[in-house]
């Protein structure tokens, strides 16, 4: 195949960017996106150019390191992550627009990578259950329904990429939220702290200048995992609870 | 060879020394001093860590927060001792090159976690999860370690319940478990095709849980590129930026390196792409030992390559073998039709076959040499790829087995098979291009797993002290070959468990003498790394580092891969050695130090990963048997299986650095006999 690629070049350190446009031809159907962001920056270095930044690690769309603004939409236009998306979804002559995450609670570092550190300190906030190494009761004493421990698994599944974010029109990150508070309150260790965590955990989404849901569910469309939108909903109940409680 | 006095224990040992016969690495190493582990138990093996937990000094907890532990790597072994370490009082720097510790790659494992608790009442424990361990690992793990893994796997499960991990449960709302390969019991315990992800989540969120408490600071996009070794003793580290190229001094009174493995020296493997061996071969060129270099574990069911451009392969847990039958035609003339078109009779179920009570589940490196022989013989299946034929020129083969869940659908339903495996089903079908409940998936080997690391002690201790390892990155428990779901087990053990017991043995001698910034050893551990990224830069020859990690990739899994022979990896050694040569006249790295530069961090990987490319062909050359996950063509039985020679190698390789003179590696070997007590030495069989 051949394409034609319109990649956001920005200097790390420089207030503003710009899209620059690369023409790339033997890519093949079965490269990965990525694959072919590779092939682009070989050809760059021996043209003596420098080479795109991007992140990536796993590459088998677990590790959500990978991000890109494909064509307008977070991934691409398949509902998966960067690294598992094909060229096989795009034809002969395409012209692609790439570009980093939309957010500017993810400040751009250089080109396409962005600083998604604000999710560690949301987790940070009251994300995790506490319990000390040792302490711990034999697994089998709580016995959790198995529909309960579907859906905690579910919405556990969430690997953090940011592309909830990057998605919604208002740049929240209700989705990312919504995700921990489901995975840990549908489980009966999650119960002591369930109203403290989840004032906390908003309080630092707020603090760090995401913007508030306004129930558009882009975030859910673009979500790789498939979160389910009502983890908002989750989210929104326990909140009103914890505040009705006066945590 | 067995030994006149008695153990402890009161059990003869089955093996006290082992001396070498075969020399097939004459002139490429020199002998050192056998290697003692100064912290080996005695006593009766299940005792031995409980009194080891006893004998070991003690911190205050009110000494606890003068004292600073630097950690190395985010995934299960080093977020898992970061978050326990913190908790305890003592002041942690943890540091890994992703942009989240949540990134590390145990969040890629997929299939499960073993612990002995015998759920199912199905004749297992402590001692038979040790025995499977050990016999697993080809008889060439370390005994005391791996009794102790089997008895802290109970723990694990305990602890990460505790944390939220949503492990797969019955309906009665109790914990599920499967099976996996060399074992005949059900004995591991999933989180779909997640569990590394649900793991590490759950160790994450721990690690975070400290840096919020203040005990934890931690450093992402920040890699390790030298240890400080004062006065004989590792005293810190050096690290680069990796956002703004600042090259910066941690001191520290103990280093842990949970660096993870070095598959990636054969540029296409599962791991994850910035997966590197950096962290422990500085280390090992400072005078720590890398042990069993050569183990490199083949895992059997991965998609198969596709293609030049491919820069990774994807593994699909080997749980599916549980549902799954690998096949493959019986006539070579029928490996171009579709599954479905050959008839029933005309299938070979070789696993079921051969190895008739393992069936599907015998380990991983008797599934993959059945698959890989399977294809030599011309019964592969799939699209034909070019190889080179050995003889210097090309061929074209079909690499792929069949591992058909078409039986296990009719029996248990679409909608059970999808419960309990989606996510490595959709992944398939999302790499291929093909529905896997439709059509047989395609698997065939693919480097996977490391059983070599930096040699430590039963405390994790390496020879240099105050440099600890843990997870991966060290040799101890797996032996030649790893079990499956045994690596999470690992991880998670010595990072909540075995480490903060052992580690503070050392600490305990504390307070330690300060170390400025400007002693000596720091400001020269800084000038080599200086010296290095200015290096790399300055070359500005032709080929980038990417092209240099494809040679050596090449050459890696071709003459070091799943069969070795003497004259080939003689082979390897000369073409690395040369590859080394023209990386350090002909690399082209552009831009500059001082910001995000990618292709700067892959130079300083590569080049590491040649030079340890060449002391796992060493290794390999010197290790004339077959064991596990190393296997020389020179060294099988009549039926083709792994011929160890325990009367020349039950030892530990533990390579000292011997320096590069003139681009040429001459390592120092030091042995460590292994020494059974609990556990007889047999050959391995499946049958």
């Amino acid at each position: 195949m051949k394409l034609t690629l319109k990649i956001w070049r920005q200097n790390q350190g420089a207030a503003t960017g710009a899209i620059k446009e690369y023409p790339i031809d033997g890519v093949s159907s079965d490269m990965s996106f990525l694959e072919m962001l590779d092939l682009l920056n070989e050809n760059l270095v021996h043209a003596g150019e420098e080479p795109v930044a991007f992140d990536s690690d796993c590459r088998e769309g677990i590790c959500g390191m990978c991000s890109l603004m494909i064509n307008g939409q977070a991934h691409g236009p398949e509902v998966t992550t960067t690294c598992q998306l094909h060229m096989r979804s795009f034809k002969d002559g395409d012209t692609i627009t790439i570009e980093p995450w939309r957010s500017s609670v993810f400040p751009i570092v250089k080109d396409l990578v962005v600083d998604r550190s604000a999710f560690d300190r949301i987790i940070q906030n009251g994300g995790y259950i506490s319990v000390n190494t040792g302490s711990a009761p034999e697994a089998n004493a709580a016995p959790v329904p198995r529909p309960k421990a579907q859906r905690s698994f579910n919405t556990a599944t969430c690997i953090g990429c940011g592309a909830c974010v990057a998605a919604c029109p208002n740049g929240s990150a209700s989705l990312f939220l919504g995700a921990k508070i489901t995975h840990l309150g549908e489980l009966p260790q999650g119960q002591p702290e369930r109203y403290e965590r989840v004032t906390s955990m908003v309080a630092q989404h707020d603090h760090e200048g995401f913007g508030g849901c306004t129930n558009i569910g882009e975030c859910a469309s673009a979500c790789p995992k498939e979160i389910p939108l009502d983890v908002i909903a989750q989210l929104n109940k326990d909140l009103r609870t914890a505040i009705k409680q006066g945590h | 060879m067995a030994s006149s006095t008695k153990d402890l224990s009161g059990l003869y040992a089955t093996n006290e020394a082992s001396v070498q016969k075969s020399d097939d690495a004459a002139g490429y190493y020199t002998l050192g001093e056998n290697v003692v582990d100064p912290s080996a138990p005695t006593g009766v093996i299940a005792d031995r860590w409980t009194n080891t937990k006893f004998t070991n000094a003690l911190v205050n907890p009110a000494n606890r927060r003068k004292l600073n532990v630097i950690i190395v790597g985010t995934g299960l072994a080093g977020g898992a001792a970061a978050a326990t370490l913190g908790e305890a009082g003592y002041n942690v720097k943890v540091f890994c090159y992703q942009d989240s510790p949540r990134r590390a790659h145990s969040i890629a494992a997929q299939g499960g976690i073993n612990a002995a608790k015998n759920y199912k009442e199905d004749g297992d424990s402590v001692y038979r999860l040790f025995y499977d361990t050990v016999k697993g690992g080809d008889y060439r793990a370390r005994e005391s370690n791996v009794y102790r893994l089997a008895q802290e796997s109970v723990n694990i499960i305990d602890q990460c319940v505790a944390q939220g991990v949503p492990f797969a449960r019955e309906y009665g709302g109790l914990l599920d478990n499967r099976s996996f390969g060399g074992v005949q019991v059900s004995r591991t315990f999933y989180a779909r095709g997640q569990t590394g992800q649900q793991l590490l989540l759950g160790a994450y969120q721990a690690l975070e849980r400290q840096v919020a408490a203040g005990t934890v600071e931690q450093f992402t996009r920040h890699e390790m590129l030298e240890v400080v070794i004062v006065d004989g003793k590792a005293r810190g580290i050096i690290t680069r930026d990796m956002v703004t190229g600042a090259i910066d001094t941690h001191t520290a009174d103990v280093v842990v390196l949970a660096s993870g493995g070095y598959s990636n020296v054969y540029y296409l493997s599962t791991n994850a792409m910035g997966s590197n061996v950096t962290a422990a071969w500085r280390a090992h060129r400072k005078g720590a030992y890398m042990a069993n270099p050569c183990y490199t574990q083949i895992h059997p069911t991965c998609i198969p390559v596709t293609g030049a451009h491919q820069s990774k392969l994807t593994l699909m847990s080997e749980s599916l073998r549980n549902d799954g039958r690998v096949w493959v035609p019986k006539k070579a003339e029928d490996c171009d039709k579709h599954p479905s078109d050959i008839a029933e009779d005309d299938r070979d179920y070789f696993l079921e076959r051969i190895y008739p009570s393992f069936g599907n589940l015998v380990p991983r490196d008797i599934a993959s040499r059945a698959a890989k022989y399977m294809c030599d013989e011309g019964r592969g299946v799939g699209p034909q790829i070019e190889e080179p034929d050995g003889q210097g020129g090309k061929r074209m083969m079909r690499r792929g087995v069949y591992l058909d869940l078409t039986a296990a659908i009719a029996r248990l339903g679409k909608d059970k098979i999808e419960e309990k495996y989606d996510n490595l089903l959709d992944m398939y079908a999302r790499i291929t291009g093909e529905d896997p409940y439709q059509v047989p998936m395609r698997i065939y080997p693919a480097v996977h797993y490391v059983m070599g690391g930096l040699w430590v002690g039963y405390d994790l201790q390496t020879n240099i002290e105050g440099l600890y390892c843990t997870g991966e990155a060290n040799f101890s428990d797996h032996g030649a070959n790893r079990l499956g779901a045994s690596a999470l087990m690992q991880g998670l053990s010595d990072g909540y468990f075995v480490l903060p017991n052992t580690i503070r043995d050392y600490l305990a001698k504390g307070p330690f003498e300060e170390i400025s910034e400007d002693h000596p050893a720091v400001l020269q551990a800084r000038q080599e790394v200086e010296e290095r990224v200015a290096k790399f830069l300055s070359i500005q020859g032709t080929q980038t580092a990417e092209s240099f990690h494809k040679q050596l990739g090449h050459i890696m899994w071709e003459y070091c891969g799943m069969e070795r022979t003497e004259e080939g990896l003689k082979t390897a050694i000369a073409k690395i050695r040369e590859l080394k040569r023209s990386f350090w006249s002909d690399l082209k790295v552009l831009g500059k130090g001082e910001e995000l530069n990618q292709d700067l961090e892959k130079a300083g990987r590569v080049i590491d990963f040649i030079e340890l490319g060449e002391l796992m062909c060493i290794d390999a050359l010197n290790r004339r048997e077959s064991c596990g996950g190393h296997f020389r063509a020179e060294s099988q039985t009549p039926e083709g299986e792994a011929l160890r020679h325990d009367d020349e190698f039950a030892y530990v390789a533990a390579w000292g650095w011997g320096g590069d003179e003139g681009g040429a590696q001459t390592p120092v070997l030091h042995k460590e006999d292994l020494i059974y007590t609990a556990i007889e030495m047999k050959q391995r069989s499946y049958k």
